[in-house]
């Protein structure tokens, strides 16, 4: 039928256009290559860190507590109710960057991967290309040995909630909310905007205005430290591929060499709680669509059925 | 002053006396002829009408929240209309995805037109027409794209307001004053914001109707460039002989294919909108305007990539002319082509070859456009294209000078 054959062909020239200027654009865009210009893929590995050097000491938690002064110099784990020594603002002026809260820790990060950070954090989180020629990373080396970084992992997984219980916002928080704000989320570096109101006279809302001042500095610290402010994670999942974020959580210099990024050492359900608190802001009318989408078809469906039988209706005497 | 005979207000013979209803019905629709011998690619027209109001209407919608601001652009769109607005998500989604169905439309439209010779003997005001609105949709896309201020919409506004520097010729005052700034910024966004939501508009809906109106005395061509005696065929259709009437009425007869492809069409659009709607709206746009940082690579919508692909395999001012003779030959086109005969180009030879060849390589070219220019492959085959084209257009008037005569019909 004449018809069909000229819809053929219509829909044989959009489908190359579409595969054109979509997916195999978008390969071509983000491929990955070497200094030769040799493509390079780097495979997903579902989090595990198989670079690191296992560490098959068994950790005492017991052990771990009585070591965990070491760490509460700098962090606090509110859990425990061990408050950090200082606030964010302080510890970004002293560090860079304000030290996580290590409640938990022990869920969302790769036991190994902790470990290894322990006892050799530049190395564990890719960032000695950073920190070379005199340059110190501020987390110093507490434990060297396999056995006492062992330890304080397994007393930090034993305060740990376990992974249910852990929000998506929580996971965000402890594993990229002190380099990266969340504005649709009111997440700063520093915390929840505070919900003020403005002075209904004056207009004006002192409280949120000294929130922002401090924004403002310990944003200051974190760029000079990190070279660049690290970017507002609000639709960063519309801003990039899935392909493309877990692929860089779990090793950022795979997909951007160079980077200050950190590897963060998220496990695979850590990862999924990231995920899923950027698809809250930055995708929040998923589930909206899924519900309309179907009866939006379905009543087209219908419409083009009914169509069909007028258009039969009418036509039906002409020939 | 007419007579005006009484009549209880508002019925038919009220309203008649007064406006004509039943004139214009008749002249509208009922007694407004189309040729029967047709497929559903004549229904693009009504598609296209359908799509433009569909924009419209969920335009007016996104107006209502959007503010044209450098600093709160981003966040109106990506925030307040996507989370805080009650559907301002289906709204956006409608938005953008319309934009791209609009021009793939158009290049149905456009295509099936030059295929059939719909822009000879008498058609070339619909031509001409047609192309006006290209343009104007053209210039209608690039201001709504600036809109949500993102890193593509400011890293594209500065790419296309700098063509007007006119290469070498450093005309950097007129791109200045086309940008009220030395960069993109406040005053830009200002003016692509009117242009988009006013100016562009008025104009689209005026050229709309001209359209229309070039329509009326040549009539809609048939799928054999048969030259059919409307008079004739219509005292036919009254008569009740419609199987020999060459014609059908638009309304109701020509309405109910149109709605019924349009029904079709609805389908597509809306599993679009809810299922595959991040085609129509790139990732980079996502990251909000930084003019401390530019993309990797920077690409128009793939509705613009053709042309863009004349543009980059050439040196600055030679690709700027080239630029520019992309962008007004298709308006030639009815002048360019020689040949008397109106028919289905695969019926014209060795125009059949041109206007497959010339398909082929707007997609080819297209595809190009957006693929990185360092690949060498590609770097090669868009220049191969992009010359094609160039000589595709020159060798037009030549080719079909010596077309032999084919019947209008087979």
């Amino acid at each position: 039928m004449k018809e069909l054959k000229v819809l053929f062909v219509v829909i044989l020239f959009t489908g190359i256009t579409y595969y054109g200027v979509e997916p195999f654009a978008h390969h071509a865009m983000h491929k990955q290559v070497d200094a030769n210009g040799q493509e390079v893929i780097y495979e997903a590995k579902d989090f595990k860190y198989p670079d690191l050097k296992a560490v098959t000491a068994k950790g005492d938690a017991t052990a771990g507590k009585a070591m965990i002064s070491a760490c509460t110099g700098c962090h606090g784990i509110e859990s425990q109710k061990i408050k950090a020594p200082m606030d964010a603002s302080m510890s970004a002026g002293a560090y860079g960057v304000n030290p996580p809260d290590l409640s938990v820790a022990g869920a969302i990060f790769d036991e190994q991967f902790l470990m290894n950070f322990i006892m050799n954090p530049t190395h564990a989180s890719m960032v000695e290309h950073k920190f070379k020629g005199g340059k110190v990373y501020p987390m110093p080396v507490v434990a060297p040995d396999a056995q006492t970084a062992a330890n304080i992992v397994a007393y930090l997984k034993s305060i740990a909630p376990k992974m249910e219980e852990v929000t998506p916002k929580e996971a965000f928080v402890a594993a990229c909310g002190r380099c990266h704000a969340d504005r649709y989320g009111k997440w700063t570096q520093i915390g929840d905007v505070p919900t003020t109101k403005a002075n209904i006279v004056t207009h004006q809302n002192p409280e949120l205005m000294k929130f922002d001042v401090k924004v403002a500095e310990y944003q200051d610290h974190l760029a000079k430290y990190m070279g660049k402010l690290p970017p507002d994670l609000s639709i960063m999942i519309r801003a990039r591929s899935e392909h493309f974020m877990e692929h860089f959580i779990e090793n950022p210099q795979s997909q951007l060499p160079g980077t200050a990024m950190p590897r963060v050492g998220v496990n695979e359900e850590g990862y999924a709680k990231v995920m899923a608190y950027l698809e809250e802001t930055g995708d929040p009318s998923k589930p909206k669509r899924e519900a309309i989408g179907p009866w939006v078809l379905g009543f087209f469906f219908i419409f083009t059925f009914l169509a069909y039988l007028w258009k039969r209706s009418q036509w039906k005497d002409l020939h | 002053m007419a007579h005006f005979d009484k009549a209880f207000p508002f019925s038919n013979k009220w309203m008649d006396q007064r406006l004509a209803v039943n004139t214009l019905q008749k002249v509208l629709s009922t007694e407004y002829w189309i040729p029967k011998n047709i497929n559903f690619l004549w229904a693009m027209g009504m598609i296209l009408a359908a799509t433009f109001g569909i924009l419209v209407i969920s335009g007016i919608f996104l107006l209502m929240y959007y503010i044209p601001s450098t600093k709160e652009g981003f966040d109106a769109v990506n925030y307040t209309i996507m989370s805080e607005v009650g559907y301002g998500w289906l709204w956006r989604h409608i938005h953008g995805v319309g934009a791209s169905l609009v021009f793939l439309i158009i290049y149905i439209h456009m295509f099936t037109g030059i295929y059939y010779g719909s822009y000879k003997r008498g058609r070339e005001l619909i031509w001409l027409s047609g192309m006006l609105l290209f343009v104007t949709f053209s210039a209608e896309a690039f201001s709504g794209y600036m809109l949500p201020w993102g890193q593509m919409s400011y890293w594209a506004g500065m790419v296309i307001t700098n063509l007007f520097s006119a290469g070498s010729l450093e005309l950097n005052g007129v791109v200045e004053w086309i940008r009220g700034d030395y960069v993109p910024g406040q005053a830009f966004l200002g003016r692509f914001f009117m242009l988009h939501v006013l100016l562009m508009p008025l104009i689209i809906m005026a050229l709309i109707v001209l359209h229309f109106g070039t329509l009326r005395i040549p009539h809609v061509n048939n799928q054999d460039g048969e030259e059919v005696d409307f008079e004739e065929s219509a005292a036919l259709w009254k008569a009740g002989r419609k199987k020999e009437a060459k014609i059908i009425p638009f309304n109701p007869v020509f309405l109910s294919k149109d709605v019924f492809v349009m029904g079709v069409y609805f389908i597509l659009f809306f599993y679009l909108v809810f299922y595959h709607f991040e085609f129509a709206m790139d990732p980079v746009n996502f990251d909000p305007a930084d003019p401390l940082k530019t993309p990797a690579h920077i690409y128009p919508e793939w509705y613009f990539l053709w042309s863009y692909e004349i543009l980059r395999p050439f040196s600055k001012d030679v690709g700027l002319i080239w630029f520019a003779f992309a962008q007004v030959i298709f308006m030639l086109l009815p002048f360019l082509d020689r040949s008397p005969n109106v028919a289905p180009a695969n019926r014209r030879r060795p125009f059949r070859c041109w206007f497959w060849l010339l398909l082929i390589d707007m997609v080819t070219l297209t595809i190009m456009g957006k693929l990185p220019p360092t690949d060498p492959t590609f770097a090669m085959i868009g220049t191969i294209a992009a010359w094609t084209f160039i000589i595709l257009w020159l060798a037009l008037p030549f080719i079909t000078m010596k077309e032999k005569l084919v019947g209008g019909k087979k």
